[in-house]
């Protein structure tokens, strides 16, 4: 997956994603002026990092789970 | 119509849906919704033509962004050649390819979208380009030989033509560039006939008149 290195932390795209999330939770188009990414890429990326377990899905907007909110704050597991 | 080409799509019909590997992740047609799309095939990887056409499609990657408008490229070969060809291309050509390339293995979009034309080639797509609009529609499409690099210039009219015909209810002439005079629809009743002459058009006949934007 592309928003997982080969040692399952987040990349660094999928980790700006993460941060931006950080005590928020943001629909695919906010994120994507958030993180100055285009729309389509911002798209794929959540549906990785939700299937990484890091991140959840409501109503359309997103917010870091327990295991996203450890990588967005980099704590050691 | 052969095996190879299959159903094709319509313009005015929905963008046939698929999920493929690209070089930027695993990308669907629904992610680009919102925004218009050109998705264009080529032949194949480390070819003269193809380097060609990626270096100008590159080159005006700027202008479509800012028509809303991003770029997803397609060939039959993989990901890791796909990968190998636009580092090649920035070490050699000095130009960075920054949109997407669909490494289409199975031929599964290619056959969707039929890319596929046995009488060129019975393994390598051909020149395709598909418009895509914010709704997932496919506006214009063109089928260009493995012979002949596509044109830029026109690509972009063609974008800036459609754009320019939804924001203001018009059709565009032949050979239109923008800032020209767009063609007014057709009356279509009687009525709508009889007021055409007065209403300040540049007009041939009632059913034939331009307007400046």
């Amino acid at each position: 997956m592309p928003c997982v290195t080969g040692d399952g932390k987040p990349t660094t795209s999928a980790k700006k994603l993460l941060e931006s999330l950080k005590d928020k939770s943001l629909s695919p188009e906010d994120l994507a002026t958030v993180v100055d990414q285009p729309l389509f890429r911002v798209r794929s990326s959540l549906r990785e990092l939700v299937a990484a377990g890091w991140i959840r899905e409501s109503e359309g907007r997103y917010e870091l789970t327990e295991q996203g909110t450890r990588e967005a704050l980099d704590i050691e597991k | 119509m052969s095996e190879e080409v299959g159903k094709l799509p319509r313009l005015g019909e929905k963008a046939p849906e698929f999920e493929a590997v690209t070089t930027q992740g695993t990308l669907r047609l629904s992610d680009f919704k919102g925004g218009w799309l050109v998705l264009f095939s080529h032949p194949a990887d480390f070819t003269p033509v193809c380097t060609t056409e990626f270096i100008a499609f590159s080159e005006i990657f700027d202008e479509l962004k800012k028509r809303n408008t991003q770029l997803l490229g397609l060939s039959v070969d993989s990901v890791s050649s796909h990968i190998a060809w636009i580092r090649n291309i920035q070490e050699k050509m000095g130009v960075k390819v920054p949109f997407p390339i669909i490494a289409d293995l199975d031929k599964k979009v290619g056959t969707l979208y039929g890319m596929i034309h046995s009488g060129e080639s019975k393994t390598e797509a051909v020149r395709c380009v598909f418009v895509i609009d914010p709704e997932g529609v496919v506006r214009a499409m063109i089928y260009y030989p493995l012979t002949t690099g596509r044109n830029m210039s026109e690509i972009l009219r063609l974008l800036d033509a459609l754009q320019t015909a939804d924001k203001n209810k018009v059709a565009t002439p032949a050979n239109w560039k923008p800032g020209e005079p767009v063609i007014v629809p057709t009356p279509k009743t009687q009525e709508e006939a009889e007021e055409r002459l007065k209403q300040g058009y540049d007009c041939k006949d009632w059913y034939f008149c331009k307007k400046k934007l």
